[in-house]
C-alpha cells in the first residue's frame, strides 16, 4: 500500500493492497517466527547466530512497515501539508531542510556509541534468550517509539529541547527533574564509558598506543582542515582514517619493541589521563580536536558496523552460551548481580530503550527534517539500526567459550591475577576453562592476560576478531582484529566524553549563570576553566573510584549508568504521554503510556533493590553495613586486601545508595507532576491551548521512506525534482 | 545503476553527511539574496562553520 505523502488521513474506504504486497509479507512474517521458534525452543543444543539474525530484522521489518505506520499516521497523525521548520526558518545554519538520508546518516551517528556495545555483553551472562528478547521487543514498542515520538513533538515545537518540553507540558518541577537527570546522567555515563576504555588499555602497550596516537591524528586533522585545505572533509578523513590503521599496525611495533614498558600503564594512571584529556578537550576550541574525531569516529562507527554485519552472516558463527543461564533466576552472576528482572532491562540500556537518545531527537535531527513523515524513517528506523548493533554484539559476546567470557567479565577480586586462579574461581561458577586455554586465548590476540578484563569492550572485541579472522586473515590477523575492535570502541567512547564534558560544561555554565552572571558568558576563559574542572573531577571521580574499587568498578557502576538512563526515558516518555492526552488523544496514550509503565517498573524495582536490598551484593547500603561492621570488628573481607581499601568500599557504596536513591526520587517526582497534569487534562471541559506552531502550508516534496515509491517520484519530478538545495541528490 | 551511479551516490552522500556542500549552497543563497556583496572566502566560511560548534558542540549518546 503506498501512501501519497501529500494526504494526511488515508481516503475512505481504504483501498486493498495488491497481492504481491500481502504475500511478501507473509513470507517475513513466517520466516521471522520460525527464527523465534528456532532461538526459543532450542535447549541444550548449539544454534547458529544467523537465527538471531533473521529473528531481529524480521520483526524490525514487520514494526517498521506496521506499527511505526501506524503511529504515524493514527497516534502522530503526521501532516506533511504543513511545513516542517526546517522550511519555515530556513537560516541556512541551524535550521536546514535535508536530504533524509542524510539525516538518517546524523541522526544514527548521534545516537549509536559504545551503549548497544557494552550492555549486551554484560547481560549475555543471563544467556543470550532474555537479551535478544529484550532488545528486538523493547525497541520496537519502547525505544524507537520513544525516539520518534519525541523527534515529532519536538520539531512541531520549532526543534524545542526536551527540557523545555518538560518544564511546558508537565511543569517547572519536571523542566527541573529532566534538568537534573540529564546532568547526573551525563556524570555517570562519562565515568561508566571512560571506565571501559581504561579496563580495555590497562596493562595493553598495543591499545594505549593506538589510541593515544588519535590524538596527534585528529589535532593534524584539525590543522589541515583550517589551514590548509578548508573544507575538505571527506578528504581528510580519509587521510585520518588511513593514519588510524597505520596506528593500530604500529601497536604491534611498539608492544614487541622497547618501548613497549612507556605504554604499558596501570589503571590509576589512565584513569588520570583521561580526566587531564577530557579536560583540555573541553577547555581546547573544537576545530583543533572534537571536529576532526568526530569525524573520524563516524567514519570507524558506520564503516565497522557495516563490517561486522557482513562479517557475522558470512561467518555464521555458532552461539556457544546457553540460552538461559542460572543467574537468570539466582541472581548470583559475577558481571553484575541480582535477577534477570529488572537488571537485564537496566544493563542493556542502549539497543533497546535509551533516554539520552530523546535529547539527541529533541536537539538537532528536528531543526533537519523536510517532511513530518519522515520521522518513521529517522527515528524509528535510527533506533532500529542501533538495536541491530546491539544483537550484533550479543552475538559477539555469545560465540565465546562461557569460560572464557566469566574469565574476562568477572571482578579482579573474585579471579585473582593468574590464568590458574582465575581458572579455579571459573570453575566455582560451573564453567571450565584450563590455564591453558585462557593463557592461549591471550596469546592469540597478543595481550598480557585476559583474566578480568571487565567493561565489555575487550570481550567484544575477542568476538569480533573470532568474525573478522574466520572470513580474513585467520589466525595470524587476529590480534589486529582485536586491537582494530579495541580502537573502534575507545575511539567513540573518547569522542562521546570530548563532546559529553563539553556539554556538560554548558549546562553548568547555563545554570550557574543565573546564580553568578560572568559564569554564564560562553567566552569567558575562567568560567570556561572552573566549569570543565568540576564536570571532569565529577565524572574523574567515578572513574576513579571505579578503577580502585576492589569489588569492581562495572559491577558497581553499570547498574547506576542504566538507572539513570532509563530514568531519562521515563521523563521523555511521560513528556510524550502527557503531550498526547493534553492534544486530545487520550485513546491513543497507551502507545506511549505502556512502554512508560514498564520502564517506570524496571527503574523503581532496581533502584529499590540497589537502596533496600538486605543483599550486600544487591542492595549498596547493606554492602556497606556488611564492611563497616567488618571494619568495627576490625576484621578485612575478602577481595578487600587492606583497611583502606574498606574504607573504599564504605565510602563507594554509601554514595551509591544515595545516587540510586536520589535518581528513584526524581522519577517519581517527574511521574507524579505527570500524572497529575493528565488527570487535570482529562477531567477539563474545554479543550486546552495547544502548545504547537501554527499550520503553514508547505511548498517542498519529498519522499516518506528510504525509497521513493513510484508515486512520490511523479510529485518529484513534477515539482522540479529540487530535494534542498545545493547538490541534488541522485 | 551504473557503476558510475554508485560511486556518485556514495561521493555525493558522503560530502552531504560531512557538512562538505555547504559552502556550495552557502554561494547559492548568497548570490540569491546579495547580489551585489562579495560572499565570504571558503577558508572563512568553514572557520566560522566550526567556530559555530564551540557554543554548540551537539550531544554524542552513549
Amino acid at each position: 500500500m503506498t501512501a501519497s505523502p501529500t494526504t494526511t488521513h488515508p481516503p475512505a474506504g481504504r483501498s486493498r493492497p495488491p497481492l504481491k504486497t500481502v504475500l511478501t509479507w507473509t513470507a517475513v512474517a513466517i520466516v521471522g517466527a520460525i527464527a523465534w521458534g528456532v532461538i526459543a525452543l532450542s535447549r541444550g543444543e548449539e544454534i547458529s547466530a544467523i537465527w538471531l539474525v533473521v529473528a531481529a530484522l524480521g520483526s524490525y521489518a514487520i514494526a517498521y512497515r506496521f506499527y511505526a505506520k501506524f503511529i504515524a499516521r493514527k497516534v502522530l497523525r503526521v501532516d506533511d501539508r504543513r511545513a516542517t521548520p526546517a522550511e519555515r526558518l530556513d537560516d541556512g545554519v541551524d535550521f536546514q531542510p535535508t536530504d533524509r538520508r542524510v539525516v538518517l546518516g546524523h541522526h544514527f551517528a548521534a545516537i549509536a556509541g559504545a551503549g548497544p556495545l557494552v550492555g549486551p555483553v554484560l547481560a549475555a551472562q543471563m544467556g543470550y534468550l532474555p537479551g535478544t528478547m529484550w532488545i528486538i521487543f523493547g525497541v520496537i514498542f519502547a525505544g524507537a517509539v520513544q525516539d520518534m515520538v519525541i523527534l515529532f513533538f519536538s520539531m512541531r515545537r520549532n526543534g524545542k529541547s526536551l527540557g523545555q518540553m518538560a518544564r511546558e507540558e508537565i511543569g517547572p518541577i519536571g523542566g527541573v527533574a529532566a534538568l537534573v537527570a540529564v546532568f547526573a546522567i551525563m556524570i555517570i555515563l562519562l565515568a561508566v564509558l571512560a571506565l571501559v576504555v581504561v579496563n580495555a588499555l590497562a596493562k595493553s602497550p598495543w591499545g594505549t598506543f593506538s589510541i593515544a596516537m588519535t590524538i596527534p591524528i585528529a589535532l593534524f586533522m584539525g590543522f589541515y582542515m583550517r589551514r590548509i585545505r578548508p573544507g575538505r572533509v571527506v578528504e581528510t578523513s580519509v587521510i585520518g582514517v588511513a593514519l588510524l590503521l597505520l596506528a593500530i599496525v604500529g601497536g604491534g611495533w611498539i608492544q614487541d619493541s622497547g618501548l613497549a614498558g612507556a605504554f604499558t600503564l596501570s589503571p590509576e594512571t589512565l584513569a588520570i589521563c583521561l580526566v587531564g584529556y577530557g579536560f583540555l578537550a573541553s577547555v581546547l576550541p573544537v576545530w583543533m580536536l572534537l571536529a576532526p574525531r568526530d569525524y573520524l569516529s563516524t567514519f570507524m562507527k558506520i564503516g565497522t558496523i557495516s563490517l561486522l554485519a557482513v562479517g557475522v552472516l558470512i561467518a555464521a558463527p555458532v552461539l556457544k552460551a546457553d540460552a538461559l543461564t542460572s543467574f537468570a533466576s539466582t541472581g548470583t552472576g559475577p558481571v553484575f548481580a541480582g535477577k534477570l528482572f529488572p537488571f537485564v532491562f537496566i544493563t542493556i540500556a542502549c539497543g533497546a530503550l535509551s533516554g539520552f537518545h530523546a535529547l539527541i531527537s529533541s536537539g538537532t535531527t528536528p531543526k533537519m527534517i523536510q517532511k513530518e513523515s519522515q520521522v518513521r524513517m529517522v527515528g524509528y528506523g535510527a533506533m532500529l539500526m542501533e538495536s541491530f548493533v546491539a544483537i550484533m554484539a550479543l552475538i559477539a559476546a555469545c560465540i565465546l567459550e562461557p569460560g572464557l567470557y566469566y574469565a574476562m567479565n568477572a571482578p579482579a577480586g573474585f579471579l585473582g591475577a593468574t590464568a590458574e586462579s582465575a581458572s579455579t574461581a571459573v570453575a566455582t561458577l560451573g564453567f571450565t576453562i584450563t590455564p591453558q586455554d585462557l593463557t592461549a586465548a591471550a596469546a592469540a590476540v597478543q595481550e598480557q592476560t585476559l583474566v578480568a578484563r571487565t567493561g565489555g569492550a575487550p570481550t567484544l572485541a575477542i568476538g569480533m576478531s573470532e568474525i573478522f579472522s574466520s572470513v580474513i586473515g585467520g589466525e595470524s590477523l587476529k590480534a589486529f582484529w582485536y586491537h582494530f575492535a579495541i580502537m573502534f570502541e575507545a575511539l567513540f567512547i573518547l569522542t562521546t566524553v570530548d563532546a559529553g564534558t563539553r556539554v556538560g560544561r554548558f549546562m553548568l555554565q547555563d545554570t550557574l549563570g543565573n546564580v553568578w552572571r560572568p559564569l554564564g558568558r560562553v567566552g569567558w576563559k575562567p568560567g570556561q576553566w572552573i566549569t570543565s574542572a568540576v564536570v571532569v573531577l565529577a565524572w574523574g571521580y567515578f572513574l576513579y573510584t571505579g578503577v580502585t574499587n576492589p569489588l569492581g568498578g562495572i559491577n558497581q557502576l553499570f547498574p547506576l549508568f542504566g538507572i539513570a538512563n532509563q530514568l531519562l526515558a521515563a521523563i521523555a516518555l511521560a513528556v510524550a504521554t502527557t503531550i498526547l492526552i493534553k492534544s486530545g488523544r487520550l485513546k491513543w496514550a497507551w502507545v506511549t503510556g505502556v512502554p512508560l509503565a514498564w520502564d517506570a517498573a524496571v527503574t523503581l524495582t532496581a533502584s529499590y533493590q540497589k537502596v533496600f536490598s538486605a543483599d550486600p551484593r544487591i542492595g549498596f547500603f547493606a554492602q556497606r553495613d556488611r564492611y563497616a561492621d567488618a571494619l568495627d570488628q576490625g576484621t578485612l573481607l575478602a577481595p578487600a586486601k587492606n583497611v583502606d581499601q574498606m574504607h573504599a568500599v564504605v565510602t563507594n557504596s554509601t554514595v551509591d545508595g544515595i545516587l540510586a536513591a536520589f535518581f528513584a526520587v526524581l522519577v517519581i517526582a517527574v511521574l507524579a507532576n505527570a500524572t497529575l497534569v493528565c488527570w487535570r487534562a482529562i477531567r477539563t471541559r474545554e479543550p486546552l491551548p495547544s502548545t504547537e506552531t501554527e499550520f503553514v502550508e508547505s511548498k517542498l516534496t519529498a519522499p516518506a521512506g528510504l525509497f521513493a515509491t513510484a508515486e512520490e517520484k511523479r510529485e518529484l519530478a513534477t515539482a522540479g525534482a529540487k530535494s534542498g538545495g545545493g547538490e541534488t541528490a541522485p | 545503476m551504473r557503476l558510475a551511479g554508485i560511486l556518485g551516490g556514495i561521493r555525493w552522500y558522503l560530502r552531504e553527511l560531512t557538512g562538505e556542500n555547504q559552502y556550495a549552497r552557502y554561494l547559492q543563497r548568497h548570490v540569491a539574496a546579495h547580489p551585489q556583496a562579495a560572499p565570504l572566502s571558503r577558508r572563512e566560511f568553514e572557520r566560522r562553520r566550526v567556530d559555530r560548534a564551540d557554543a554548540d558542540p551537539g550531544a554524542r549518546c552513549c
